[in-house]
């Protein structure tokens, strides 16, 4: 049975979970939030590395209050919005990393800001939340993709590319939520 | 060579070079802002500008938006030459932008972006957003 469809959220955020795997492999925390040698040896990482933890962790506080949009929205229903909680959770982990790992390369952490402008107006339905969150997810995806290649430090572009793994998964179960073909195709631009 | 083969090979030729000089295509182009979605939006600011009005428009010109030092000072003026160039490598134009985003490598992909972008303004969003400034 899919995840989406079982009764119960928190068996079902258990089966999802355990299935998918969903969580900011330990290797990328290590790289990321706990290498205290990357720090030592931030010649590695340079003023360019830190702008684009920076402009990441942005757009990963931003998608932390748009899943917050979408719970408090009560558009959501038991299972999706357990859904939507786990993704958070996630986006949570991601800030969390990118910004101790901006502290700890000499850099200063953009905050959140305290509003964020949503298309509010146009999230009438679960889907229309699913769509917005998909659409969040996929841009996502590209923004990492395009921000690996511009790391001096390859741990950084790796850990980088472990967020954008799990950013793809939200966007494709999101898809699948949707009704639409999860995975629309073999490369991601 | 025999001429056969010169033939295939003209052909072949000819078929990659068509696709470079198609129009730009603005509902691709659409397809192709998916990518900036992260960061982006037509008609209000998230962690990067609004596009509504880009065309014609001074980087760094956004108000209330918090820009880098970088494109603050760029004096750059947006229009299908500047972007063109921009959106092959941001930070090689601009180095010290906040938008650390390696580029959009095919030349097509960017024409068609270029051109969605340009035609953004008739938009509802846009359109909504231009009635609010007024």
């Amino acid at each position: 049975m899919s995840f989406f469809q079982m009764p119960n959220p928190i068996v079902a955020r258990r089966l999802f979970l355990g299935q998918s795997g969903l969580v900011l492999s330990g290797a990328a925390v290590a790289l990321l939030a706990g290498n205290e040698a990357l720090a030592a040896k931030s010649g590695g990482a340079n003023t360019k590395d830190v702008q684009i933890l920076n402009t990441a962790l942005g757009a990963e506080l931003e998608a932390i209050a748009a899943y917050q949009l979408g719970a408090e929205s009560k558009l959501l229903q038991p299972p999706v919005l357990d859904l939507a909680l786990t993704f958070q959770g996630h986006h949570k982990a991601h800030a969390d990393v990118l910004a101790s790992t901006v502290e700890k390369l000499g850099g200063k952490p953009v905050l959140a800001k305290t509003a964020y402008n949503f298309p509010v107006d146009q999230l009438k339905s679960q889907a229309d939340v699913l769509k917005f969150a998909a659409k969040l997810e996929q841009g996502a995806v590209s923004a990492y993709l395009g921000a690996v290649p511009l790391f001096g430090n390859r741990d950084l572009a790796k850990a980088a590319a472990s967020i954008l793994g799990d950013e793809a998964m939200h966007w494709a179960i999101l898809r699948q939520a949707l009704g639409e073909v999860p995975v629309p195709a073999a490369f991601m631009a | 060579m025999t001429m056969r083969w010169l033939l295939v090979a003209g052909a072949l030729a000819l078929g990659a070079i068509a696709p470079a000089g198609a129009a730009p295509d603005a509902a691709r182009g659409e397809q192709v802002y998916t990518r900036c979605l992260a960061c982006h939006a037509l008609a209000f600011d998230r962690v990067g500008p609004h596009h509504c009005g880009l065309f014609g428009r001074v980087a760094g010109s956004v108000p209330e938006f918090s820009y880098s030092p970088a494109m603050k000072n760029s004096r750059i003026t947006w229009n299908d030459k500047t972007l063109d160039r921009f959106l092959t490598k941001p930070l090689k134009m601009v180095p010290g932008s906040a938008m650390t985003y390696d580029g959009v490598s095919e030349p097509k992909d960017r024409a068609d972006l270029i051109a969605y972008l340009k035609h953004v303004d008739a938009t509802a969003e846009c359109r909504k957003l231009a009635a609010v400034k007024q």
